[in-house]
């Protein structure tokens, strides 16, 4: 037997529940619902709300990339670090969250940042005051990061991990000082696990939802919330139509993100994802 | 003399046997099911536990959240219910697209219990397709703590209060506002006046005034003295004012809605008869007492509303007088309007 013939069940799932889904998507976000093709779905989407929509997602997903970057790359070091020996137990403790449901997190962060919740009433008996969060972009914001900071911790720690000590010895041998370290030689030799890491935050981010209706009180609402919406709620006869069109322009943003971060790593070299 | 006895017992208990394995395939449904899809937070679960225990049938109990949601399910007919528990507008829609069963009224001879005023209704002549499970009002809540005068308007809507004001997550209820607000009727379809409600919906947000669109959350904030005033059902406003002493309901002077969530039987049901036999069973007065002191709406059974206690008679939530109902009208479906589409198109605009 063939070695690529033990890949047939994954192909077969992939066959059946992505790409056969996909060709769905394509199908209604071209065609009315009396089957007759058209344009005129993509033509809802030159309207400012949904311009605002998209360009509120967008927005967002580049805060929260940005955060769990600043975030997550000092983590992802020191968890690297050659005299650090507890490193895996600190990785199961940043996997730990994500065994559980996402949605069961954001009301855990909706009891948090409450008004009159865990984080006002520390703050209060500190002495420090009240701060309004919850219903705000800030709450989603954190929202997404706490969410997604997983994601961008694990690939820049697998490549720091593999990283030859002996380079960085090298660079000091010859006269570096720790800040030129680490922005010659360090950061360099880890773009491809920023750009794994940056790709699996930015990409769930942008089409998240729920968690920004959830933490905006039902104000702020992203990209995925008005796909749900127009899918679940909308009375429109040709929700499907206008719902896939959507999806299939924001797939199309998507791979355009991408593409860009290929340019920056074009050997693919952040652990194979894309 | 005992020993009679003994073999006396004896043999009742094994005639007794066959009689209770008897009574067992006696239940009527037996080893079937249905299921049934309610609203969330819509029902003391005591009641299903009592249904399978008389009937046998075992009761598949599943929630929406939103009509609207309720209609993608049913219309697309990927999955099959029983009983559905929708309001009167889309039981409307739903009859109007052949998306529900004609009741065999011969089945749920409990419809009797029903008040007058609530039997053939309007949206159901002859309750061919739909028996009322609970109604009720929409209305504001407020925290008479955070809210100095006593709220009577829908302006009050419009004025920063001591606290959040929370608007609903739910499009016919909130353009129903922005309609009245103008002095329309919240089943208008006309474009001049819906675009008047979309310039009132959209000042209102637009000023800030607003902290969010929830819908199930509200009654626990409310609750929870973490808001000021909430658009609010009538049953969830008593939940939240049972809990909190400091809270009061209005149907505001301009008007409002009223609403009868009916229990129907989809086309796409396996078990006709025992859905039929679960509708009357929910018309039960000591099934819906259970009901009504569980989820606090008004319930339609007249047994139950003969016991209603002085201090619940005087409640504007759960007993609104004829005046209040007078300023109340129904939802009518608006799926056939001409201009159906606007009622979207403004809730996104207010939503997105």
């Amino acid at each position: 037997m063939k070695r690529s013939w033990y890949a047939t069940p994954y192909a077969l799932w992939m066959l059946l529940f992505a790409v056969v889904p996909l060709l769905f998507v394509c199908w209604y976000a071209f065609t009315t619902p009396e089957g007759a093709f058209t344009l005129s779905n993509f033509q809802e989407f030159a309207k400012p709300r949904y311009i605002g929509v998209v360009l509120r997602s967008l927005k967002l997903a580049l805060y929260c990339t940005i955060l769990c970057l600043v975030i997550g790359y000092p983590t992802a070091w020191f968890l690297a670090g050659r005299g650090f020996n507890h490193a895996q137990s600190l990785v199961v403790l940043i996997l730990l969250p994500m065994w559980m449901n996402l949605l069961l997190r954001t009301y855990a962060m909706m009891t948090l940042l409450d008004d009159n919740g865990v984080l006002n009433a520390a703050l209060e008996a500190l002495g420090l005051g009240k701060v309004h969060v919850i219903g705000t972009e800030g709450a989603v914001l954190m929202g997404l990061v706490y969410n997604y900071l997983p994601f961008m911790v694990l690939p820049i720690y697998t490549v720091l991990k593999k990283m030859d000590y002996s380079v960085i010895e090298a660079a000091e041998d010859l006269g570096c000082n720790p800040v030129r370290v680490m922005t010659r030689v360090v950061i360099p030799m880890s773009v491809p696990g920023i750009v794994s890491g940056v790709t699996m935050v930015f990409m769930p981010a942008v089409t998240s939802f729920a968690i920004s209706t959830l933490l905006s009180n039902g104000k702020l609402r992203l990209a995925g919330d008005l796909i749900d919406y127009i899918f679940n709620q909308s009375s429109s006869p040709n929700r499907w139509n206008i719902g896939s069109s959507f999806s299939l322009l924001m797939l199309v943003l998507i791979l355009i993100s991408i593409g860009f971060l290929r340019k920056v790593d074009p050997d693919n070299e952040g652990g194979g994802m894309w | 003399m005992k020993r009679i006895a003994i073999v006396l017992l004896v043999a009742l208990l094994i005639a007794a046997l066959p009689i209770a394995a008897l009574a067992e395939a006696d239940k009527p449904f037996a080893g079937t099911e249905i299921k049934v899809y309610n609203w969330e937070d819509y029902i003391d679960r005591e009641v299903l536990n009592i249904f399978e225990e008389e009937t046998g049938c075992h009761v598949n109990y599943v929630t929406f959240s939103q009509n609207e949601d309720m209609y993608t399910k049913l219309s697309t007919g990927a999955e099959s219910y029983d009983v559905v528990i929708p309001s009167e507008y889309m039981i409307q829609r739903l009859i109007k697209e052949d998306l529900v069963e004609e009741l065999d009224l011969a089945n749920i001879p409990n419809l009797e219990n029903v008040l007058d005023n609530l039997r053939d209704p309007i949206y159901d002549p002859g309750n061919a397709h739909s028996v009322p499970y609970m109604w009720g009002t929409l209305g504001i809540v407020y925290n008479t703590d955070m809210v100095s005068e006593p709220v009577t308007s829908w302006t009050a809507m419009l004025e920063k209060q001591n606290g959040k004001i929370f608007m609903m997550d739910s499009m016919r209820d909130t353009v129903a506002i922005g309609l009245i607000m103008n002095g329309y009727s919240l089943n208008s379809d006309n474009a001049d006046e819906l675009e008047a409600a979309r310039e009132w919906l959209l000042n209102q947000k637009d000023s800030n005034v607003v902290d969010g669109y929830i819908l199930d959350q509200a009654k626990d904030m409310m609750a929870g003295n973490e808001a000021a005033m909430a658009v609010m059902y009538s049953g969830d406003a008593l939940y939240a004012m049972e809990k909190n002493e400091s809270l009061a309901y209005v149907i505001p002077d301009e008007g409002s809605n009223v609403w009868v969530d009916g229990m129907c039987i989809p086309k796409t049901t396996q078990n006709k008869a025992a859905a039929e036999c679960f509708i009357n069973f929910m018309c039960r007065p000591d099934i819906a007492q259970m009901n009504m002191d569980y989820i606090y709406y008004s319930s339609p059974i007249k047994q139950v509303v003969e016991n209603l206690s002085e201090e619940e008679l005087a409640s504007t939530a759960m007993n609104p007088t004829d005046d209040m109902l007078a300023r109340c009208a129904y939802y009518v479906d608006i799926s056939s309007f001409e201009n159906a589409n606007l009622y979207d198109d403004i809730w996104m605009d207010v939503l997105m």
